[in-house]
């Protein structure tokens, strides 16, 4: 039953079989018959007013969904703003489909208006991508596109579509999908599972360490059944943050740079490292050299390049990680607590994430726990920098769609967006968006997505006045010499903005303030930007250094008192402005 | 330490782009690379020279099987396998060394497929010690031009690397 329609239809008719119910995007010139097809079609479309914007809502939404992200942007500069959204979906794994107009085929490579070779800029970005040539290929590059964006370890796919191509008229068929250089792994091999239980059980420092794999998998279930069953604890990593809930005593938090001590010190003394998901990022492994020095390796990864690529892996176990978990839950016999157990508890009592609380000044921690307090069920996503850290950090986590940040791009500017995108996918939960003064103006302007389009999306501003994470590596490592990363005044007035696109604006300056603000955001069903003027000088602790070994570990001294006066005189002015009164 | 690995390509534009893109991303080196259509015109064939480690060798081999343009990755073990190159070389030839040159070519069993009063251009297969063993010998008389293949590659008896 093939019926004719024009390229665009097709376009519109593959969405929709894809599932596709909502489309992140703007217009162009190219677009024009594209856009037409949608003006006609049932899909939602959600207009942006950057494409940057469009990517990081497509990416938000597939991480708080588990289905394909699509964006839509026109050729040449709509094309290229997309890049930074793509580039960030490739890092993490997020299954996104990009779709770009592009001139028409017989201009292009003529330096035509508003022409980009897009599939040639996003060649090392993307999972895969097409430049479309011809209406009868459109259906086929769709149904593959969304096939290997979502299988296998997800990725962007990004399709080019020619103008021409989409006014030309075509039959409607909906081919099968036959790649046969594209054969994900799924199943894990079975004799590797048995060489993993069998490591697991002759291990007696046994530590799990988890990262966004076990998510995209959804094998959360299987991983806290086998971390119980075993008695052995739990590291995430950034993108692995929620996979096992925090609350459990068998939880050590998120390992790394900015990870818990206990979670370091842990893989430091282990005998054994279960890596699920997780590709051994150097922001994990600290000083590779000296990485868990004692630790047999054992890799489950859905990507075998994966495998070996950063430390040597003793036993590989190739498939996905739901699969795989299985197979070991069968394998392995229950243990009970051991020395082990104690010692990692006597750890994770002896060095808790702590921050020292101030009656006057607002800690940027204690605007997270409040968070957690009052919205514990929300999902939040978070901006880059010290922001995303103390959201990792103090924010108790235990959903993994419910934590969306940007880890191994670290884009300033993707939470907002991404907030828009996960609320668009999950209406029934609250969606926080924790932000810093500097990132948020980075994609600010999706405020208007915001207000136009009814998304009740909610932004925490950590108003520290700097750059604070760049800051807090100059205050270390550069003898305090802040190169233009003290924003001080020149940020702009946040509740003003909001309410100049519409949204409503709140603002905290002291910690009595913080609560009544979070409530009065979460209660309105309107975008909400919270300003929270917090303590300037805070740094993110605890820290090792980039190129130490993770037990190096270092506690931070929180809040420097020279550098508070110091930072505190700088701002006095600016916050003068902005707050009516004398410095703090 | 050198590799050869074959690698079986879908025969569609852009698939060089991809490898040789993959290849300066990840910083791996390839010292040759020769392509050409397989028996089906679907597919290409490369054969490409790899400098590095054996963990290197694997994250290329891993790497090139993620192309989704990309059908089959193998390494080609250098004892088990038939190496050629081919190059054409324009060297210097006037009525004195013409005699000698053709002496070294028929001892190299190469070929001269044009001569002129000044120059002749020869013709040489073989692995890549017989062609440099040639050309280091042709260098005295002067060598005006060179043009060299690539390696291609093949496994000895009845193994095949096919799509």
């Amino acid at each position: 039953m093939s019926q004719k329609m024009t390229g665009a239809q097709a376009v519109l008719e593959s969405l929709k079989r894809e599932g596709v119910d909502v489309v992140f995007g703007l217009p162009g010139g190219v677009l024009l018959p594209l856009y037409d097809a949608i003006y006609q079609s049932d899909i939602r479309h959600i207009l942006v007013r950057h494409e940057q914007g469009a990517a990081h809502m497509a990416d938000g939404y597939a991480r708080a969904t588990g289905k394909v992200g699509v964006c839509i942007a026109t050729s040449g500069p709509g094309a290229t703003n997309l890049v930074t959204g793509i580039a960030n979906a490739y890092m993490d794994s997020v299954p996104m489909v990009a779709i770009t107009g592009q001139v028409n085929t017989w201009l292009i490579g003529k330096d035509a208006f508003q022409e980009a070779d897009i599939t040639g800029i996003t060649l090392p970005i993307t999972k895969h991508n097409y430049l479309l040539r011809s209406a009868k290929d459109i259906t086929r590059v769709f149904r593959e596109a969304f096939f290997i964006a979502r299988t296998g370890r997800p990725g962007p796919v990004l399709i080019d579509l020619p103008r021409d191509v989409t006014v030309d008229e075509v039959e409607f068929t909906w081919p099968e999908v036959e790649l046969s250089g594209y054969r994900p792994s799924f199943k894990a091999h079975e004799m590797q599972i048995k060489k993993a239980a069998k490591a697991l059980m002759e291990s007696e420092r046994p530590v799990i360490y988890v990262g966004g794999g076990v998510k995209y998998a959804r094998a959360e279930s299987e991983l806290f059944d086998l971390a119980v069953k075993i008695n052995a604890p739990v590291t995430t990593t950034l993108m692995g943050v929620g996979c096992f809930p925090e609350d459990h005593p068998l939880s050590l938090g998120m390992l790394g740079m900015h990870g818990t001590k206990y979670a370091n010190y842990a893989i430091q003394e282990s005998d054994l490292i279960l890596a699920i998901g997780a590709r051994f990022d150097d922001r994990v492994t600290g000083k590779i050299a000296s990485f868990a020095p004692r630790a047999k390796i054992v890799h489950i990864d859905v990507d075998p390049a994966e495998v070996s690529k950063n430390v040597r892996v003793d036993i590989p176990v190739v498939g996905d990680a739901k699969n795989a978990l299985q197979g070991l839950l069968k394998e392995v016999k229950a243990k009970g607590r051991s020395d082990w157990n104690e010692k990692t508890d006597g750890w994770k009592k002896d060095y808790p994430l702590r921050y020292i609380p101030d009656m006057n000044i607002i800690k940027p921690q204690y605007v997270i726990e409040k968070l957690c307090e009052i919205a514990p069920d929300a999902i939040i996503t978070t901006e880059v920098g010290q922001n995303q850290m103390w959201a990792a950090q103090f924010f108790v986590h235990k959903d993994p769609q419910k934590f969306i940040s940007s880890g191994g791009l670290g884009t300033m500017g993707y939470g907002f967006p991404a907030a828009i995108g996960a609320k668009i996918g999950r209406q029934e939960c609250d969606v926080i968006d924790v932000a810093g003064d500097g990132s948020f103006l980075m994609n600010s302007q999706e405020l208007a997505t915001a207000v136009v389009n009814e998304i009740p999306v909610k932004v925490a501003v950590l108003n520290n006045g700097c750059l604070g994470m760049v800051r807090q590596w100059q205050e270390l490592f550069f003898e305090k010499r802040y190169s233009a990363t003290i924003l001080g005044r020149t940020s702009p007035d946040f509740v003003k903005l909001a309410e100049a696109y519409g949204a409503v604006g709140l603002r905290a300056t002291k910690p009595s303030e913080v609560e009544p603000v979070i409530r009065a955001a979460m209660a309105v069903d309107r975008p909400v930007i919270m300003d929270f003027i917090v303590s300037p000088a805070e740094k993110v602790s605890p820290m090792v250094p980039a190129g130490a070994t993770l037990s190096e570990i270092l506690e931070l001294e929180w809040c420097d008192t020279d550098q508070y006066c110091h930072l505190e005189k700088i701002y006095a002015q600016g916050r003068k402005d902005i707050l009516g009164q004398e410095g703090f | 330490m050198k590799h050869t690995i074959a690698v079986i390509v879908e025969n569609k534009s852009g698939v060089l782009t991809r490898i040789a893109g993959l290849f300066s991303r990840r910083s791996f080196n390839i010292d040759s690379l020769s392509v050409g259509a397989t028996d089906n015109p679907d597919y290409s064939r490369m054969t490409i020279t790899v400098n590095g480690d054996r963990d290197i060798l694997e994250q290329v081999i891993k790497q090139l099987s993620k192309l989704i343009n990309v059908i089959r990755v193998s390494e080609l073990d250098a004892g088990e396998s038939v190496e050629r190159e081919l190059a054409v070389i324009k060297v210097n030839a006037d009525k004195e060394s013409r005699s000698e040159i053709m002496q070294i070519v028929n001892i190299f069993r190469a070929k001269i497929i044009d001569v002129s009063h000044r120059s002749m251009i020869i013709e040489v297969t073989g692995d890549e010690e017989k062609i440099d063993a040639i050309v280091q010998l042709l260098r005295q008389f002067g060598i005006k031009e060179i043009a060299r293949t690539g390696k291609v590659s093949m496994v000895r008896g009845a193994r095949v690397i096919k799509a």
